[in-house]
């Protein structure tokens, strides 16, 4: 917290790229303002109280492209338009939420997201880690495109998330655990892909980021069943307690939607 | 800071960051849109945003310089309903109230896009607005009602006049 009223923020409001990327600089001190859905209720509740904000709404960052065989999305496009991304992106796009909080947040803040609460947020990250996404960021040393996880382990600050690329999979799998009329963050979702180099594997739910569930892609590299090569996800990833669920609940529905996920995948699309 | 609100130019001198919602309801004293969870949880703030649906709460005025916003205030007057608020009225779809005016605006922006909503596309578009009272199953019939264009404006009874409403504590939310 730099300061103490809402009057005393600075803004910057690029309107392009490149502006972005420089009134960004090293982001020290810098507060990146996108769709807001999770900025928002911390400056209402008088969490966060900024000193310097980038508002990147105008900064020509939103948008699907295609460009050699490859899909790539900037950091502004929202949640909504991923709605017909390739899959599993898709399904963890009409996953999140409901249709005004879609249309409003972006790929950029759902990868930026912390978890809320002790509450995991990031619903896409799992997908974007199946489908072997690179995420091109810009900060302190210039432009660098790193794998998701390896910028899910590094952490977003001091990095502007510019775009991410993916290629569509040969085919996909998406399971999650959801609760009807109530839009909190989502329990647990598993999102497959398989991709040029194999099947892979993606956890949103399970940790404060998404993570890759090697261990679940080595065994069926290894030519375990679905059935078995599920069982494997518990040492890919360790479910903690929060308001949503117990890490109880989730050790015994991670195996679970895990199996699910790859049947949806051995179904083909 | 300039918006329209309900087609009138409205100059905002409120700190950039404040939420729409505290805007509309604390310095323009429009106060359909109610703040109920302030985090976009609730939908009970849902106004139209250059004719889209948004959490009022979520959205702050340095993001909107220059929009048009529509309130419940701006849909129809006591005596001239819209076709929604006309099927909510038909069907009995408010209870106390405080929900209503999000899911107004809701069905209101559905019906817009997708005229002939069917029932999914319904329960979907809804699905994001909390009662705690009617149950949703009036809500839905008329939305139901309202995309089937089976309302009857012309039958609804205006229940008081607005220039007779008092406010019984000063300074309570309306």
């Amino acid at each position: 917290m730099t300061s103490t009223s809402l009057e005393a923020a600075q803004f910057v409001v690029p309107t392009s790229r490149d502006e972005a990327v420089q009134a960004f600089g090293d982001g020290s001190g810098v507060t990146v303002f996108a769709g807001g859905t999770i900025l928002m209720p911390e400056i209402n509740y008088g969490r966060l109280r900024p000193a310097h904000v980038l508002m990147l709404g105008r900064a020509g960052l939103s948008g699907i492209g295609h460009k050699d065989g490859a899909v790539t999305i900037g950091a502004m496009t929202t949640v909504a338009e991923l709605e017909d991304a390739p899959e599993p992106l898709g399904s963890a796009a009409r996953n999140v939420a409901d249709h005004e909080i879609r249309a409003q947040a972006t790929l950029g803040g759902n990868l930026c997201a912390p978890s809320g609460g002790g509450t995991p947020r990031g619903d896409l990250q799992a997908a974007l880690i199946a489908l072997a996404a690179t995420v091109r960021t810009a900060g302190k040393d210039g432009e660098r495109t790193a794998p998701v996880e390896d910028f899910l382990a590094a952490g977003a600050d001091g990095r502007l998330v510019l775009e991410v690329e993916l290629h569509e999979p040969k085919r996909s799998g998406y399971a999650a655990a959801r609760r009807p009329h109530a839009h909190a963050y989502t329990i647990l979702a598993v999102c497959a892909a398989e991709t040029s180099e194999g099947v892979r594997v993606g956890i949103s739910g399970a940790g404060a980021n998404a993570l890759r569930a090697r261990h679940v892609e080595d065994a069926l590299a290894g030519g375990a069943s679905a059935e078995d090569a599920a069982q494997k996800a518990l040492d890919d990833a360790q479910p903690q307690d929060d308001a949503l669920a117990s890490a109880w609940y989730r050790q015994r529905l991670l195996p679970v939607l895990v199996r699910r996920a790859l049947d949806d995948l051995g179904g083909g699309k | 800071m300039r918006l329209t609100v309900n087609g009138e130019q409205r100059d905002l001198h409120s700190p950039p960051l404040t939420s729409l919602l505290t805007a509309l309801r604390e310095e323009l004293d429009i106060t359909s849109p109610k703040a109920g969870c302030n985090q976009g949880g609730c939908g009970a703030c849902t106004v139209l945003v250059d004719g889209e649906a948004r959490r009022a709460c979520l959205v702050p005025l340095a993001a909107i310089d220059g929009a048009s916003i529509t309130t419940v205030e701006g849909l129809g007057r006591a005596d001239e309903l819209s076709p929604v608020q006309a099927a909510f009225d038909e069907h009995y779809a408010a209870q106390c109230g405080f929900c209503t005016s999000g899911f107004v605006i809701a069905a209101t922006a559905l019906i817009d896009r997708k005229p002939k909503a069917r029932r999914e596309e319904i329960l979907e578009a809804l699905s994001g607005h909390v009662c705690r009272c009617t149950g949703y199953i009036k809500i839905v019939a008329a939305v139901e009602a309202a995309a089937e264009g089976d309302v009857h404006p012309e039958q609804v009874e205006p229940s008081f006049e607005p220039e007779e409403a008092e406010v019984l504590i000063p300074g309570s939310p309306a």
